[in-house]
C-alpha cells in the first residue's frame, strides 16, 4: 500500500471518498426523516465515538507496535477536562454540590474545551511516557494499564474535589443534543446531533490517516515491523514512540470528550480497564492495522452490544415455546465466544491491514 | 458474518412480533433497572416488586379504554456508560413512563435521554438530592439523602450514644460518598467527631479498614455501601469480634445482608422505607408469589424476606398506574404532566410529590438484624425535626 | 506504635500469602511462554464460584475441596489448549489478546450463570473461627495462609528442581526452541505449568474467599492484577521472587490502608488525609517504579529480550 507513494490520488481513492460523503449525507437524512428517539442515533453516535478511540488505539497497538492498555486513562483525562470546563456557571453549585461550587469559575467554548481535553490528555502521556516507553510489549501493557487505575483515583479523590467533584458525578455539560439547531420557540429545526460527531470524529481520523501516509507514519511502521533496523536506519525510536503515544492519547482525550458528551454524565467509576479491554476487541476485530477496520467494527461492535443482540436478554416465546437459555447475561456470553473466535481463527479480524481503497483496487485487478 | 447477522436481524424483528398475541391494547412502561453489576441484587429485589405488581394488576383503565401493561426491561449494568443506551431502548420502546433505577448514578445518566423524549421516570429507592434537582420529568417516591443521613446521626448519637463516628463509603460511588456527607454534617453539627474514608472499588479486604475504626476508638461504624460490600464488612467484622454497632442506609435493607448477619454478634441498624408487617395482606401475598415462582425466589436471595426496595418498586408501579389514569391518555407528555398532583396510599405510605418531583416523606422505619433469626426486627419510626 | 502496626501487618501477610499463591501461576507461565496469562485471575474466581456450586449440592467438605482443586486445574489446562496452543507461533500480541478474551469469556459465563449476583461462600470450619493475636482478632485462615503458601512453594521448588518435568520446565524456559530440538515434548511441559498454576490458584482461592466470602464475577480481577504486579516486583520467572514480591504488596497495601491511622497515632497529623484511597493506586505506581528503575523485578535473571 505504502509502496504505491503518493504520485497523484488514485481511482480508488476518489470512490473510497465519495462513499464517505455518501455516508454523511446519508446520516443526515435520517437524522431529519427518521424519528430522534430511534435506538440508531443512539448507536451511531456511540458508534462515531468508539470509531475515533479505536483508531487511536490502532494508531499506537497497530502501526506503531506499542502495546499500550492506558486508554481508558487518557479518555477519562479527557472526559473530565471537557466537563470540568464546560458546565454553565449557573448549574455548577448544585453539580459541585458538596463543594461549594467548586473551583473552576469560568467555562469554555465547546470546541476549545474538546481540543483542550485532547492535549491535556497529550500532556500526561508525554510525562508517562518518558518513563513507560522504554519498556518493551508485555511490560508496557501492564504499566500503562497501572497507570490509568492510577489516574482513576486520583481523579477520585476527595481533596481534589473542588476540580473534579471527587465521586461524584459531573453532568448538566453541554452534549450532542446542543448542536440541533433550534428556532425562537426551542423547537428543533434541523438535527445535527448526530452528525457532528461524525464530523468531529471524521475529522480527526482524517489527521490520523494523513499522519500514517506521511514520512512520520512510515517510520512508525518500520518501528513496528523491526526496531533494530528501524534504529539502524536512523529512526530515533524513543522519539517517534513518544510522538506516536502523545498523538494517539491526544485523539483518545478528544474521544473521551465525546464519550462524556454521549454519556451526558461523567464518572471516573465507570472507565476501568474492561473499557480498554473492549476497545482493544474491536480493534482486533476490525484488524490491528487497519484504520478501516476499526471504523467498520466499532459500528458493529456497538449496535451488536447495544441494540441487536439485546433481545439474547429476555426470554423471547416462539409461539408458546420459551427459547431456552435466553436470560439475562446470555448476550455477553454470546458476545465473548464471538470473539474468541475471531481471535483465534479470523486473526487478521474484518479488514486484515486492508484499508477502504484496496477493496475497490482489487475489485480492478480481478476486471483487467 | 453478513449471513449471520441477517439472520440475527430477521429473528429480532419476529421474535417480538410472536411473543405477544392479546386482544387489548398494550401499554408499556419502562423499568430502568441494573440485573448486573454492583447493584444488579438490588435491582432485581425492586423489579420483584413491580413484577408482583404487575401479577396482581394486569390491566389498567385509562379514558374509558382497558389496557393490557407491559413491563420493559432495560439493564443499565449499575454504570453510567451503559445507561444511555439502556435508557434510549425504553425511549424507541415508546414507553408510557419509566419506573427506576436502583441507584442514583444510573438514574441521572439515563435523566437527559428521557427529558428529550418527554418521557416521566419515576425513581423507587434513587436517594441521591441531584436526581430530581433543576428537572420536571422526574420523580420519587422515596425518601432523600440529606433525610436519612440526618436521622442515621440523630440515631447514631442521640439513641446510641455515639460520639465518634466512622464512615466509610465506595470510592467513586456518588450515592454512598453523599450520604456520607450529609451524615457528617449532621453529626458534627450535634458535636460529634467524624473520620471518613473511602474503599477502591473491587476491594473485598475491609479488614484494615474495620481496624482503622477501632484505631479511631469509633463509637459506631457507618457504611451505606451496597449490597455485596456490606456482606463483606459484616462478615469480616464478626471475624475481628469488633464491638461498635455498624450502621447503614437503605441500601442494606436486603434479606441477603441480614443473612450475613445471622449467628454472629454483629449489631447491624439500618434505616429503611418498609418494615415488614406493616401491611399484612402485602406481605403474605407478596411471599406466596415468592414462593410459588423459583425464579422470583432465587432473585430475592434464596428466600421470601421482604426488602424495602421492592415494596417501593410495588409502589412505583402504582404510581405509574395512578399518573395513567388522572391523565386519561398513555401518551407520555400526558402523563409527566400529570404526575405531580398524583396521590395515593401505597404499602410504603402516603405518597404525594413536592414540587421538585420528590416524595413527601416525614419519617424513616429503624431497623435491626436478629443474629439468632437473620430477620429484620422494628427498632423505631424516626422523623427529622 | 507496635500495638498499631501489627494488625495492618497481619492483614498484609494474609493477603500476601494469597497474592503469592495466584503470583506462581503468573511467573511459571510467563517463564515459559513469555505470556501474561490474563485470565489467570479469573480462573481463580471461577474456583471460588465452582466451590459454591459444589458445596450447595451437598457434599461434605472434604469432597468439596479436592474436587474443586481438580477442577481448577482442569480449567487451566482447556484454557491453555484451547485458546494458547493454536496461537504458538503468531505473534506475542495475538496470544496476549486471547487472554484477554479468555478473561472477557470466563466473567460474562459467570455472570450469566450466577445472574450477576453476589454468591456466599460456603464456611469452611475450623478456619473460619476467630483467634486472637495480641492486639489483633482475626480468623484462623490469616494464620494458616502464609504458612500453607511457603509450604506449597518449597514442595513446588523441590518438584522445579528435582525431578524430569522441572528439569524440562527449567529447559524450556531458558531456550523454547533447543529444547524443542533436545526432545523435550513442549505441549507437555507447558500444559503441566498450566495445571500447576491452576492448582495453586485453586488453593489460593479457597483461602481467599474463605477469608472474604462473597464471589462476583469481578473477584478476580484486583486479586490477578495485584499477584501480577507481585510477579513483576519480584522478578518475573522467578518463584521466590513472585512469592516475596506478593508479601510485599500484601503488607505494603495493608499498610496504606492504615496509614491515617498510624501516622494519626504518632501525632504526625491531626486530621486524616484519606490516604486510604489509594491502597490500589500505590501497588501500581510501585510498579511503573519498579519496571521503570529495576526491570528485571528484585529476583529477576538478567534476559535481554525481557526490557
Amino acid at each position: 500500500m505504502q509502496k504505491q507513494g503518493k504520485k497523484s490520488i488514485s481511482g480508488a481513492t476518489w470512490v473510497s471518498l465519495c462513499l464517505i460523503v455518501l455516508v454523511y449525507v446519508l446520516v443526515f437524512i435520517a437524522e431529519q426523516v427518521l424519528p430522534p428517539t430511534s435506538m440508531l442515533f443512539t448507536v451511531l453516535k456511540k458508534g462515531a465515538t468508539y470509531a475515533l478511540i479505536a483508531v487511536s488505539m490502532n494508531l499506537l497497538n497497530g502501526f506503531t507496535g506499542i502495546f499500550s492498555l492506558g486508554q481508558a486513562g487518557f479518555m477519562l483525562i479527557g472526559a473530565y477536562v471537557y466537563a470540568v470546563f464546560t458546565i454553565p456557571l449557573s448549574q455548577r453549585m448544585s453539580v459541585y454540590q458538596y463543594y461549594d461550587g467548586g473551583i473552576v469559575q469560568f467555562t469554555l467554548p465547546i470546541f476549545v474545551a474538546m481540543i483542550l481535553a485532547g492535549l491535556v490528555a497529550a500532556f500526561f502521556a508525554f510525562l508517562i511516557g518518558l518513563p513507560v516507553l522504554r519498556l518493551k510489549s508485555d511490560y508496557l501493557a501492564i504499566a500503562t494499564l497501572g497507570f490509568a487505575e492510577i489516574v482513576r483515583a486520583v481523579f477520585q479523590w476527595d481533596k481534589l474535589g473542588p476540580l473534579t467533584n471527587g465521586s461524584n458525578m459531573l453532568r448538566m455539560f453541554p452534549n450532542f443534543n446542543n448542536f440541533n439547531l433550534t428556532d425562537a420557540e426551542g423547537h428543533v429545526t434541523v438535527y445535527l446531533s448526530t452528525l457532528i460527531p461524525f464530523l468531529i470524529s471524521g475529522v480527526c481520523i482524517a489527521l490520523i490517516v494523513l499522519l500514517i501516509h506521511s514520512g512520520y507514519g512510515r517510520a512508525l511502521q518500520a518501528i513496528r515491523d523491526d526496531e533494530i533496523a528501524a534504529e539502524a536506519m536512523g529512526i530515533n525510536l524513543f522519539h517517534h514512540k513518544e510522538l506516536s503515544f502523545c498523538i494517539s492519547s491526544f485523539f483518545a482525550g478528544v474521544g473521551g470528550a465525546m464519550l462524556a458528551m454521549y454519556q451526558t454524565t461523567v464518572q471516573a467509576k465507570s472507565f476501568t480497564s474492561a473499557m480498554t479491554y473492549e476497545i482493544l476487541l474491536i480493534v482486533v476485530i476490525g484488524g490491528i492495522g487497519s484504520v478501516t477496520g476499526s471504523v467498520i467494527s466499532s459500528f458493529l461492535f456497538v449496535a451488536c452490544s447495544e441494540w441487536w443482540l439485546r433481545f439474547l436478554d429476555e426470554k423471547q416465546m416462539i409461539g408458546t415455546f420459551e427459547v431456552p437459555l435466553l436470560r439475562n447475561g446470555f448476550r455477553l456470553v454470546v458476545f465473548s465466544v464471538v470473539i474468541m473466535i475471531v481471535v483465534l481463527f479470523f486473526r487478521r479480524g474484518i479488514m486484515g491491514t486492508k484499508e477502504l481503497p484496496d477493496l475497490f483496487r482489487k475489485r480492478k485487478g480481478a476486471r483487467t | 458474518m453478513k449471513k449471520i447477522l441477517s439472520l440475527l436481524l430477521v429473528c429480532m424483528m419476529v421474535l417480538p412480533a410472536l411473543a405477544f398475541a392479546d386482544d387489548l391494547p398494550v401499554v408499556k412502561i419502562g423499568v430502568f433497572e441494573p440485573a448486573s453489576g454492583d447493584s444488579g441484587a438490588g435491582g432485581k429485589q425492586e423489579m420483584l416488586g413491580m413484577q408482583y405488581a404487575l401479577e396482581k394488576t394486569p390491566t389498567v383503565e385509562v379514558g374509558g379504554q382497558e389496557y393490557k401493561v407491559e413491563l420493559v426491561y432495560a439493564d443499565n449494568g449499575s454504570t453510567p456508560d451503559k445507561a444511555p443506551s439502556a435508557a434510549q431502548k425504553l425511549v424507541s420502546e415508546q414507553v408510557a413512563v419509566v419506573l427506576g433505577s436502583y441507584g442514583s448514578a444510573v438514574s441521572i445518566a439515563g435523566s437527559d435521554y428521557f427529558k428529550a423524549a418527554d418521557i416521566a421516570a419515576i425513581g423507587a429507592t434513587c436517594t441521591n438530592p441531584q436526581v430530581t434537582a433543576g428537572n420536571s420529568h422526574y420523580f420519587r417516591i422515596c425518601f432523600l439523602d440529606p433525610f436519612q443521613g440526618t436521622v442515621l446521626a440523630n440515631y447514631a448519637y442521640k439513641e446510641l450514644g455515639a460520639r465518634t463516628a466512622y464512615c466509610l463509603a465506595e470510592l467513586g460511588n456518588d450515592y454512598d460518598v453523599g450520604l456520607v456527607t450529609y451524615f457528617k454534617r449532621a453529626f458534627e453539627e450535634l458535636g460529634g467527631m467524624v473520620y471518613d474514608e473511602t474503599f477502591p472499588t473491587g476491594n473485598s479486604d475491609f479488614t484494615s479498614y474495620l481496624t482503622n475504626a477501632t484505631m479511631f476508638g469509633a463509637d459506631v461504624f457507618f457504611s451505606p455501601v451496597s449490597i455485596a460490600y456490606s456482606t463483606q464488612i459484616v462478615k469480616q467484622a464478626s471475624s475481628q469480634n469488633v464491638t461498635y454497632p455498624i450502621l447503614g442506609g437503605d441500601t442494606l435493607d436486603s434479606n441477603v445482608v441480614a443473612e450475613a448477619a445471622k449467628g454472629t454478634n454483629i449489631q447491624l441498624i439500618i434505616d429503611t422505607f418498609y418494615q415488614e408487617g406493616a401491611n399484612a395482606e402485602f406481605d403474605e401475598g407478596f411471599k406466596a408469589w415468592l414462593n410459588s415462582n423459583s425464579e422470583a425466589l432465587t432473585n430475592n436471595g434464596g428466600n421470601d424476606v421482604i426488602s424495602a426496595v421492592s415494596v417501593m418498586g410495588y409502589d412505583a408501579y402504582y404510581t405509574a398506574l395512578e399518573a395513567m389514569k388522572a391523565a386519561g391518555s398513555i401518551d407520555s407528555k400526558a402523563v409527566m404532566e400529570a404526575l405531580p398532583s398524583v396521590t395515593l396510599t401505597g404499602v410504603s405510605g402516603a405518597i404525594a410529590f413536592d414540587e421538585t418531583g420528590d416524595a413527601i416523606r416525614t419519617s424513616a422505619f429503624v431497623k435491626t438484624v436478629d443474629t439468632q433469626t437473620g430477620d429484620w426486627t422494628f427498632v423505631a419510626e424516626a422523623s427529622v425535626d | 506504635m507496635w500495638n498499631t502496626v501489627f494488625p495492618y501487618l497481619l492483614s498484609g501477610i494474609s493477603v500476601g500469602g494469597q497474592y503469592a499463591l495466584i503470583a506462581i501461576g503468573y511467573t511459571m507461565v510467563y517463564g515459559i511462554l513469555r505470556l501474561i496469562n490474563f485470565a489467570h485471575g479469573d480462573v481463580f474466581m471461577v474456583a471460588g464460584i465452582i466451590m459454591i456450586y459444589i458445596s450447595a449440592s451437598g457434599m461434605p467438605l472434604y469432597v468439596c475441596i479436592p474436587l474443586v482443586i481438580l477442577f481448577t486445574a482442569l480449567i487451566g489446562f482447556l484454557i491453555e489448549r484451547v485458546a494458547y496452543k493454536p496461537l504458538r507461533s503468531a505473534p506475542r500480541m495475538s496470544v496476549m489478546i486471547s487472554a484477554i478474551g479468555v478473561s472477557y469469556t470466563l466473567q460474562n459465563l459467570v455472570l450469566y450463570i450466577t445472574g450477576g449476583l453476589n454468591k456466599q461462600y460456603p464456611t469452611i470450619p475450623w478456619i473460619s473461627d476467630s483467634v486472637t493475636i495480641g492486639p489483633a482478632t482475626t480468623k484462623i485462615v490469616t494464620v494458616v495462609t502464609p504458612f500453607l503458601t511457603i509450604f506449597l512453594v518449597v514442595a513446588l521448588v523441590l518438584l522445579i528442581n528435582k525431578t524430569k518435568i522441572g528439569m524440562a520446565m527449567r529447559a524450556v524456559s531458558k531456550d523454547f526452541e533447543t529444547s524443542q530440538l533436545m526432545g523435550i515434548n513442549i505441549n507437555s511441559v507447558i500444559s503441566t505449568t498450566f495445571v500447576i498454576g491452576s492448582f495453586l490458584a485453586g488453593v489460593g482461592s479457597i483461602l481467599y474467599f474463605t477469608n472474604y466470602n462473597t464471589v462476583i464475577q469481578t473477584s478476580g480481577a484486583m486479586p490477578g492484577l495485584k499477584a501480577f504486579v507481585a510477579a513483576v516486583f519480584g522478578g518475573i520467572g522467578s518463584i521466590p521472587g513472585a512469592v516475596i514480591g506478593a508479601f510485599i504488596i500484601g503488607i505494603v497495601e495493608n499498610i496504606i490502608k492504615g496509614m491515617d491511622v498510624i501516622l494519626f497515632k504518632s501525632g504526625v497529623i491531626a486530621r486524616p488525609l484519606g490516604l486510604a484511597t489509594f491502597s490500589d493506586a500505590f501497588t501500581f505506581a510501585l510498579l511503573i517504579i519498579i519496571l521503570v528503575v529495576k526491570p528485571t523485578g528484585l529476583f529477576g535473571e538478567k534476559a535481554t529480550d525481557k526490557v
